[in-house]
């Protein structure tokens, strides 16, 4: 199956993008991270994508590289949805952030990092965000237990 | 976050003088107007805020984390409680996405009533966000007004699901029971008195002159930042962006159905109350339709890897029985990959991502909430407005903690 938007995304980025595939109609591209914010850049501004509606990650231990930035857009001009992902590994959990391009990347970014420890390059305020400072570990990763106890924090004045 | 200039935490909780004169203000975490409980960190000059930091984080309670550790249909009642106001929703997005995910398609007859239901959930959702936004700016008749229309929902949809906060109505495949004999008649009794409270509430609110000067031109949000931030439903409708999932991409039926997407021009508190007033006339157009044309049949996927075999086939014929262990104990097992359902919610887009391994079990469940995107961009609606305005604006953001903070 061959569609104009991945098609189009992989002759401007023929290096990055790893792989493209449409389960379920699905459209989605995988990319390098490293050209993440430039591929990005280029739905935003080129393709018409203008809303960034979700910005996830998922852990998939033991797989080497580790973790996936999933990234959601929509145009509303064209009512098209693409996802964009790229695999980050865990001895290089850094993305470079979103938020210069969408001001709604700030918070998505935020919960990443608490739940995953990805860091996100260039964001203005990385600090958890669900989690309360002092929280050991990162609740979403794998080998996070279901059930893991936290130390309890002294009374702050 | 205010620009450039660094937020300042105050060494204590009550309120503390910063060297330049500025106050910061501590509202929340348990403020009367914080539905559910955030906390913002306000920089005030005198009644002017001019930065501000919002601290959620209070209701968490791992609802993806969960949902990795349970099989799909248990994590339904878990979808319930994301956004308690409309669960029902939320149980149709999820249904929906793991659908999906497996390639199937319900009943004709379950996609109605689904959709039947998530239009009386956009209604409570509605009429509690308006009730109690006007409480708060002290119309207290009125909330009494629509809660009344709400309890008369919550009746309604209790008698078809079982329950009024927490129904759990929907499966993977179909639904838990079917509409009762006489839902029709009641759902007409209640429109009937939905639509005199809502229009009681009209009469007293909309041309209200402190209600109006509460709210006109409040919490003023441009389009570009709305998009940018990410806001859907009534939030970016109200800046004049016609962005409704049912219309833009219809899932179940919502493609049969004559019903217009009310918009704003000037993106403040004003507008989000018109939009939602007029988008409860409309959930009651599709609701009407959707009853006018509800076919009959099953409601359950004739599958028996998908949806519970009926309970005389269990005790009767030996497939039927593994079935029912294998979907009890298992799951329903879809196949390897990973989909996103985006569903219009009360509050905008509710977006379903899930990632499967083919176990019983998700790999990766991720929930979008609309009103995190919206409590985001509180920062930005409250800046350089007044301190009494933060209490019109966070009404008509709608924060659902559940949904929130999952």
């Amino acid at each position: 199956m061959s569609s104009y938007l991945l098609d189009t995304l992989k002759a401007r980025f023929t290096d990055a993008v790893l792989a493209t595939h449409a389960f379920r109609g699905d459209e989605t591209a995988v990319i390098r991270k490293e050209a993440l914010a430039e591929a990005a850049a280029f739905l935003k501004k080129e393709l018409g994508f203008d809303f960034l509606m979700d910005l996830t990650a998922a852990d998939y231990l033991p797989r080497e590289p580790r973790f996936e930035l999933v990234c959601h857009f929509y145009s509303s001009a064209h009512n098209y949805r693409l996802r964009l992902k790229c695999p980050v590994p865990a001895d290089d959990a850094a993305v470079d952030s979103l938020t210069p391009l969408w001001a709604g990347a700030n918070w998505f970014e935020r919960e990443v990092y608490d739940m995953f420890g990805i860091k996100f390059n260039g964001h203005p305020d990385l600090r958890r965000i669900l989690m309360y400072d002092g929280f050991e570990g990162h609740p979403l990763r794998k080998d996070y237990p279901l059930k893991k106890r936290q130390p309890r924090l002294p009374h702050k004045d | 976050m205010n620009g450039t200039r660094k937020h300042e935490t105050p060494k204590h909780p009550d309120l503390e003088k910063l060297e330049d004169g500025r106050l910061v203000l501590n509202m929340g975490p348990s403020h009367p107007a914080m539905h559910g409980i955030v906390r913002l960190l306000l920089t005030v000059e005198g009644e002017r805020v001019v930065g501000s930091d919002i601290e959620i984080g209070y209701l968490h309670r791992g609802f993806e984390k969960t949902c990795e550790n349970i099989t799909y249909n248990q994590c339904i009642p878990y979808t319930d409680r994301l956004n308690y106001v409309s669960p029902f929703i939320n149980n149709v997005g999820y249904a929906l996405a793991v659908e999906k995910l497996m390639g199937i398609e319900t009943t004709a007859r379950c996609k109605y009533i689904r959709v039947i239901m998530s239009e009386l959930s956009r209604l409570t959702d509605h009429l509690t966000c308006i009730g109690a936004n006007a409480m708060e700016l002290a119309a207290f008749t009125v909330y009494f007004y629509l809660i009344n229309a709400r309890e008369e929902l919550y009746r309604l949809t209790d008698s078809v699901a079982g329950g009024r906060v927490t129904p759990a109505y929907t499966r993977v495949g179909g639904l838990t029971r079917d509409l009762p004999p006489d839902f029709k008649r009641n759902a007409a009794e209640v429109f009937r008195k939905v639509r005199r409270n809502i229009s009681d509430a009209d009469k007293l609110l909309t041309r209200n002159r402190i209600f109006y000067d509460r709210l006109r031109g409040t919490g003023t949000i441009s389009r570009e930042d709305a998009v940018s931030l990410s806001f859907t439903g009534p939030a970016l409708r109200s800046t004049g962006v016609p962005l409704d999932v049912r219309k833009a991409t219809p899932y179940l039926v919502y493609d049969r159905f004559d019903f217009d997407v009310p918009v704003g021009s000037n993106g403040d508190n004003y507008d989000r109350y018109l939009v939602r007033m007029e988008e409860m006339q409309q959930s009651m157009r599709i609701a009407e339709q959707a009853l006018a044309q509800l076919p009959d049949g099953p409601i359950n996927h004739p599958d028996f890897n998908v949806s519970l075999p009926p309970k005389e086939e269990v005790y009767g014929n030996i497939e039927a029985l593994m079935a029912h262990f294998k979907l009890t104990f298992e799951g329903v097992k879809p196949p390897k990959g990973e989909v996103y359902q985006a569903v219009e919610g009360g509050n905008g887009e509710v977006g379903f991502y899930i990632v499967s391994d083919g176990t019983g079990r998700p790999l990766r469940l991720r929930v979008r909430p609309p009103c995190f995107a919206l409590t985001g961009g509180l920062s930005k609606m409250i800046q350089g407005g007044y301190l009494a305005d933060i209490i019109a604006t966070f009404g008509q953001v709608n924060m659902i903690g559940g949904e929130l903070e999952r």
